[in-house]
């Protein structure tokens, strides 16, 4: 097996392995930061599709994962307080309404989207993104700009998601699916066509082929696996907020795959997991320096509320410096 | 027997500029015809608007008796034109193999498939690795295509093109680039695959063309002044004139 | 309709085009002879307002704080691009909105350790507070009248400026011609950091114009960004003409679509509809706009001629 595919084995591995372990030795803390990376995982790994193997770059998919969240979120309200039936906490009305209107979203706005090249391409995924967040924090009845607070979960015929060990395993088997998904259309006739469109889509085109639909295609599939993590997402924090759509949430999930590397399915994981632990990281460390000055000079600077400081920094060095992601430094040791 | 191409009156201006103008021409099928002509000519247009990548202003073009003057690009590739690019236009990122396979791929037609793996396809591997055999680069298949030298992304082109099985090959310079021996080798591969195909050769290197072309005709200033074989054009005045000026 | 309403609602569309114009100006700018994509333009005008506001307070005078922030944005400008955006001008459009994305981070957080979490009010000498009568029962505040006029100014200047002066004339050059202009021997570091500076005066100012009204605060930039950028989508992305002409249809539709859609939709709908549907229309309505323009031209409504 190549190097590649051991790597990815055992981070799936240790995926699978650790959190659990957290959890059964009190703490859980942890094992809701791994639930969190493995859906963030999700849409990430659904963004690479576009991003990295079709050359897409889409500053929106952060709407995908809200109107998902929101799928869940609205019809769990309505149960909560206006009494409608128990069908609106049925699990699988939930992910099919995420997935029908996610599908949906990501078509009509990818028809539109991908007649534009370039920057236009980015800046239009962008306000689309952006509209369903005005429009959602335009209705008040869904808590606007505040929020949706949902106390329950979707429910699954033997599944209890209020265990958060099993909506653990819900994402993560979710994401192993999703993984093999993406490889099987990456590596399928189509996934050609789409690489080939990313590396020279004039010469795909007068070989024959559509470029266009196959990119549409491509898009919307895209963008309904992102709704499905959103239910996910909707799920696990049972707080539903505009913020999950906002074009800074697309610009993390982007982070991510760059972070990870865009050539293989494992990347955009590992992005999402660095993401997170760095943030963790980063708040854990000021808090440390935080007590050194309070303790040695009595200081008293909140400084763990700025985390955002050096992350931004350390975005911006990535940028900078480090080419193919992680999966590339890896993979650069076996040229 | 009816032209297999036959372009009747074509224009296209840009601004102020004529790059084709009242053009007309046919090719007929199973021959080699070459297009010469000097720089500015407007060959590179004429491809464009033969492939579909531009629309001509005014004028007709009909191939195999269907006017295409408007269809667009990647369904004149299914009615059975194929084109090579004077500027190697390949997938540097993919394969060598690869390449090919996705011609292949085209021809063939089905290409919304989702579940089995492309490069594992025996149909498509065995078809590609037979048209990189016919272009000497088997050996290569699993390379890199930017790790192939100019001379290699040439005979890629050809094998493009080949793979297609189009009725007309529209090939834009292939031996652009090329030194002495890589000119002679694409000139025996071009040798051995004429009169199997229709090709719309346009060349600068006129050994080649004349090696090579059933008839050839001549683009100045967008319009062709002249249309014979090799020698009705090499004796030809008008033409002399164009390429070597009035004092020739 | 109350017509006096809708002069009032008009002259606000007005206002908010303008201000539009000012930000989406340096970000057409900046893509057209830069090629560089910055989402960190926002950031700019709110650096803009938080520089007023502080001066205001020190200075006590709004006016002479505005004269002086200007130069300052052009300053904080100018540092930017030599630090951030030149790095990252070989690389692809993908880095340029990674990179100032972790910018935008970078400076919100800045503002957030140096002002604070809370936002600032900005106090407006009393010859400004007041209101000015236009006719019948229409009147307009002053400051309204002020932004207006400045953005008319500024946007009269930036006219002169492009089509009337040398730099201008490099700046049209270099839009559709940017290795030609370098090979003239034109100092194109020099040119390249002039626009950005004149972009981050032009967003300030209209982040120091709009502060008064709205209070400096952290968010305000990353939520005018996205209109810029429907601004110059709906434009043509590198023309000021097109900048210009989308941002005051947008701004106009904006606020009357805000206004007045509820009562357009009860034409046509039942009150109880209308009047659930309209706010989200009308939130929604700027990107349904944009996406009826990209329908029919993709490039924009004035897209300058590519080289």
């Amino acid at each position: 097996m190549t190097r590649k595919t051991w790597i990815t084995l055992a981070a799936m591995v240790a995926l699978a392995a650790l959190p659990p372990v957290f959890y059964w030795t009190g703490n859980a803390f942890y094992l809701d930061l791994a639930t969190r990376l493995t859906i963030l995982a999700i849409a990430a790994v659904s963004l690479n599709l576009i991003l990295g193997y079709g050359g897409l770059i889409s500053f929106g998919h952060a709407a995908y994962l809200g109107l998902g969240a929101y799928a869940v979120g609205i019809p769990a309200y309505h149960w909560l307080y206006d009494g409608i039936g128990d069908w609106a906490t049925n699990g699988f009305v939930h992910i099919g309404l995420a997935v029908a209107i996610t599908a949906t979203f990501a078509l009509i706005t990818g028809a539109i989207c991908l007649r534009t090249r370039g920057v236009y391409f980015i800046m239009i995924t962008m306000a689309f993104a952006q509209m369903i967040y005005y429009l959602i924090v335009s209705i008040e009845t869904y808590g606007g700009d505040d929020g949706l607070v949902i106390d329950t979960r979707s429910e699954f015929p033997g599944l209890n998601l209020d265990d958060p060990l099993q909506l653990f395993g819900l994402a993560y088997v979710s994401l192993v699916v999703v993984m093999l998904l993406v490889k099987m259309i990456v590596n399928s006739r189509f996934g050609m066509v789409l690489q080939a469109a990313k590396g020279n889509n004039e010469r795909t085109v007068t070989l024959g082929f559509n470029t266009y639909i196959y990119q549409l295609f491509a898009y919307v599939i895209s963008g309904a696996i992102a709704g499905y993590a959103g239910a996910l997402l909707g799920n696990f924090t049972t707080f539903i907020s505009p913020e999950m759509m906002d074009w800074r949430t697309s610009g993390e999930l982007m982070f991510m795959v760059i972070l990870g590397g865009t050539a293989t399915i494992l990347g955009p994981v590992l992005g999402s997991a660095a993401f997170i632990l760095l943030e963790e990281i980063l708040v854990d460390s000021l808090t440390w320096v935080e007590h050194l000055l309070d303790g040695i000079w009595g200081m008293k600077i909140e400084l763990s509320n700025y985390w955002h400081l050096p992350f931004g920094l350390l975005l911006i060095i990535i940028v900078l410096y480090v080419r193919g992601g992680l999966m590339g430094l890896i993979n650069r040791k076996e040229d | 027997m009816a032209a297999l191409l036959d372009i009747s009156g074509l224009n296209k201006s840009f601004g102020g500029i004529k790059a084709t103008d009242d053009l007309n021409l046919s090719v007929e099928p199973g021959e080699l015809h070459a297009i010469i002509g000097p720089n500015g000519a407007g060959k590179t247009t004429l491809i464009s608007q033969l492939c579909g990548l531009q629309r001509p202003d005014t004028g007709v073009i009909r191939f195999k008796g269907r006017d295409v003057t408007h269809v667009p690009p990647h369904r004149r590739a299914r009615l059975g034109m194929t084109r090579s690019y004077q500027i190697t236009s390949l997938i540097m990122e993919m394969s060598v193999r690869d390449n090919i396979a996705l011609a292949v791929q085209a021809r063939e037609g089905h290409a919304f498939r989702f579940i089995a793996a492309a490069r594992k396809d025996p149909g498509l591997r065995e078809q590609a690795d037979a048209l990189l055999a016919r272009v000497g680069l088997q050996a290569k298949a699993d390379m890199k295509t930017v790790a192939l030298s100019h001379g290699e992304h040439r005979h890629m082109e050809i094998a493009i093109a080949l793979a297609s099985q189009a009725d007309l090959m529209l090939l834009d310079e292939p031996m652009a680039g090329l030194g002495t021996e890589e000119t002679n080798a694409m000139i025996n591969l071009l040798k051995g695959i004429k009169g199997q195909h229709t090709i719309l050769l346009i060349e600068h290197d006129m050994d080649a063309v004349f090696a090579l072309a059933d008839r050839i005709s001549v683009l100045v200033y967008g319009h062709i002044i002249a249309t014979g074989t090799p020698d009705d054009i090499r004796g030809n005045e008008a033409v002399q004139h164009a390429y070597l000026g009035e004092d020739a | 309709m109350d017509l006096s309403l809708l002069v009032i609602q008009m002259l606000n569309g007005l206002q908010l085009g303008l201000l539009l114009f000012l930000v989406a100006s340096g970000l057409t700018l900046v893509f057209g002879i830069l090629d560089f994509v910055n989402l960190a333009h926002g950031a700019l005008y709110m650096l803009g307002a938080f520089f007023c506001a502080t001066l205001t307070f020190a200075l006590g005078n709004f006016l002479l704080a505005v004269v002086v922030s200007i130069p300052i944005m052009a300053a904080v400008g100018w540092v930017l691009e030599r630090v951030l955006a030149q790095p990252l001008y070989a690389r692809n459009h993908l880095d340029h909105v990674l990179g100032t994305f972790g910018a935008i981070l970078v400076i919100d957080t800045l503002v957030h350790l140096i002002w604070g979490p809370e936002g600032i009010q900005v106090p407006l000498p009393d010859y400004l507070e007041g209101q000015v009568p236009l006719w019948g029962d229409v009147v307009v505040p002053t400051f309204r009248l002020l932004i207006i006029g400045a953005g008319l100014g500024a946007a009269g200047l930036l006219f002169w400026l492009v089509n009337y002066t040398r730099l201008g004339m490099l700046i049209r050059a270099g839009a559709s011609n940017r290795t030609m202009v370098s090979a003239l021997g034109i100092n194109i570091e020099m040119l390249f950091a002039l626009v950005f500076a004149l972009g981050a005066a032009l967003a300030g100012l209209a982040g120091m114009l709009i502060a008064p009204i709205t209070e400096a605060s952290i968010g305000m930039g990353n939520n005018i960004i996205i209109t810029a950028f429907v601004v110059i989508i709906v434009g043509g992305i590198g023309s000021m003409k097109g900048a210009f002409i989308a941002a005051l249809m947008i701004g106009l539709i904006d606020t009357l679509g805000r206004s007045f859609l509820d009562d357009i939709f009860k034409l046509a709908m039942s009150t109880e509809s209308a009047e659930t549907s309209a706010p989200a229309v009308s939130a929604m309505l700027i990107y349904i706009i944009m996406a009826a323009v990209l329908a029919f031209r993709p490039q924009g409504l004035f897209p300058p001629k590519v080289r």
